[in-house]
């Protein structure tokens, strides 16, 4: 208290108009972030008349006709969203519990590649997804793999940031002690591990399911160069069709609602579970 | 009693192998194959003209020297950089500003929670949809040249993305947009990780809590700071989806927002694998050297 007090005497700028300032700044970023996702919202509730009379900021009464629309219309966006949750849910699920397994093995045992297999996979965290692609592409049509969400989901078991995270997290929650009382009362390895550390991990887990599942949900390039039939198309590539069709002569209500549609749902997921996701940003920096 | 305890150990660690074993496999097929393969492919002529396929034909490293005789690459290089530079520079000035302000107790700053996750939330949004999103917003016809002339700012509509530097300016926004929640939290959680007892000592010192911030905070946070800027350059270098949309692929105007991603998927789409494979290893080879730097800087920090 005491020195806050000194603090403003001195010459420097006084804790009130800092705290002022501070507010300030905060509003008008909160607001840069916020706006273009206001106008969207906006925009989707209104006609293709009334939003080529000029904006308002007030919300209209057209969102279920535009979206009536949509889903009259080619792009089968709800299709899409389907295809676009199967391939994220099944990524979030593989890719954490076989990061979890794989960093379990570096962390609990002792064996002749361990020391190689950590340098290992730290060193081609980094290495791009695209630098890759055109030998994924290649492996994925000599497969006959492509229209097919296996290229999509199985690759997503072999997560390198996700095994850091999860070994980092192994090292402050899993007392090694643990392992050995499950092995004192007979349970197998394998069981030790699904039935006392996978539980035990469960807030890591849950963090980078949370992660996987948003970047797989977005994802684009790697889609794109695969799914080719309408019918496994998944959402980023819907929008990225809807961009490049003769825009004119679209309903601008119905594109509104398209975009707002691939938008919104992962914003009131992630207001949910805000807490849990800005707490795993600031963890995995702390301890990386 | 040793031996048989020895043995015992031996029979666990075996299983350190089985459960590498899913990510082993998967990493060889999915990862390692199609990167050597990738390599592999840049030593050929490989591409189809019209109907015709050309080659396989090797051609040693004459795929590099065509990429980088052709002007392109230096072209498509220095827009991936200077859309970076635009969207780095404000991005990482606002969030030293705000991590400064979120981690010092004397503020007491309330809300923070809420300030988070606001800032934040961008970085979730899918980039197809938000590039999707501002190419409307920012249509001749669309609402911000409409709350523009309303204001009376502008007389008539704005081509934002007829002009070069207002394209890469969306870019760059959006990039910012983006990432500078992220970077927050990072160098949040770095300030935290300050002795308190600096802050203290300068403050009975009498310093003013911007002789703290550039005295203290910065100097100590240069590892951090340096981590932010590689990661976020090797992330800038793999450019892809915000110009891809907004430009529907084009990099216009005059490809000044073409980015090298941008470059490399348009080998991809029309099949010349041969100059797809250089470009992915050249590629390959420059985010392996900013990785290195990254990994030199996290050692040194333990």
């Amino acid at each position: 208290m005491l020195s806050i007090e000194t603090n403003e005497t001195k010459k420097g700028m006084g804790i009130h108009a800092r705290r002022i300032l501070a507010y300030v700044v905060l509003i008008l970023v909160s607001f840069l972030c916020l706006f273009w996702f206001y106008v969207l919202f906006v925009n989707a509730t209104r006609s293709h008349g009334e939003l080529t009379k000029g904006f308002t900021p007030i919300p209209s009464t057209y969102l279920l006709k535009n979206w009536q629309g949509v889903m009259a219309g080619t792009l089968p966006i709800v299709r899409g969203m389907f295809n676009s949750l199967f391939v994220a849910l099944c990524s979030a699920a593989l890719c954490t519990y076989f990061s979890t397994m794989t960093a379990y093995a570096i962390h609990v045992y002792d064996f002749k590649i361990k020391k190689f297999m950590f340098t290992f996979i730290m060193a081609v965290m980094t290495i791009p997804t695209q630098v890759t692609a055109l030998g994924f592409l290649q492996l994925v049509s000599d497969m006959k793999l492509e229209d097919n969400f296996i290229p999509l989901i199985v690759p997503a078991i072999a997560a390198p940031v996700t095994f850091f995270y999860m070994k980092q997290y192994m090292e402050s929650a899993l007392p090694l002690s643990l392992v050995e009382a499950a092995r004192i009362d007979g349970s197998g390895e394998f069981r030790t591990f699904n039935t006392i550390v996978v539980p035990l991990m469960k807030p890591a887990i849950a963090v980078q399911a949370i992660f996987t599942f948003v970047s797989s949900w977005n994802n684009y390039f790697t889609p794109a160069l695969i799914l080719h039939n309408d019918k496994m198309k998944t959402l980023p590539i819907l929008i990225a069709q809807l961009r490049s069709a003769d825009f004119l002569k679209f309903d601008m209500g119905q594109v509104y609602v398209t975009i707002a549609f691939s938008i919104f749902p992962v914003i009131v997921v992630y207001l949910i579970l805000s807490k849990f996701i800005v707490q795993g940003v600031a963890m995995g920096s702390v301890k990386g | 009693m040793a031996k048989v305890k020895r043995g015992k150990v031996v029979s666990y660690n075996k299983w350190g192998y089985i459960f590498l074993i899913p990510f082993i496999v998967v990493y060889l097929i999915f990862q390692l194959v199609p990167l050597f393969r990738t390599f592999y492919y840049s030593f050929f002529e490989n591409y189809r003209s019209g109907l015709t396929q050309i080659g396989p034909n090797f051609v040693g490293l004459q795929n590099f020297i065509t990429i980088f005789k052709n002007p392109d690459i230096w072209i498509y290089t220095e827009n991936t950089l200077i859309m970076w530079i635009m969207g780095f520079i404000p991005q990482i000035i606002v969030s030293l500003v705000l991590g400064a302000w979120f981690s010092d107790p004397s503020l007491r700053l309330k809300g923070q929670r809420f300030f988070k996750t606001v800032i934040y939330l961008p970085n979730l949004i899918m980039a197809a949809a938000f590039a999707m999103l501002f190419f409307t917003l920012f249509s001749e016809g669309g609402p911000i040249n409409e709350i523009l002339m309303q204001l009376g700012w502008i007389s008539e509509p704005y081509k934002f993305l007829s002009n070069e530097w207002s394209t890469r300016s969306l870019v760059a926004f959006m990039n910012f947009l983006m990432w500078f929640g992220n970077t927050t939290i990072l160098l949040m959680a770095g300030m935290m990780g300050i002795d308190t007892s600096l802050f203290e000592a300068a403050e009975v010192d009498g310093a003013t809590s911007t002789q703290v911030f550039f005295k203290i905070t910065l100097p100590l946070l240069r590892p951090i700071l340096i981590y932010v800027m590689i990661t976020s350059l090797i992330g800038g270098l793999q450019m892809f989806d915000v110009p891809q949309i907004l430009t529907n692929g084009t990099g216009d105007p005059m490809r000044s927002t073409m980015t090298l991603i941008m470059y490399l998927n348009k080998h991809l789409f029309s099949k010349n694998y041969g100059m797809g494979g250089a470009l992915s290893v050249i590629l390959f080879i420059i985010t392996g050297l900013l990785s290195l730097v990254v990994f030199k800087f996290s050692n040194k920090k333990d």
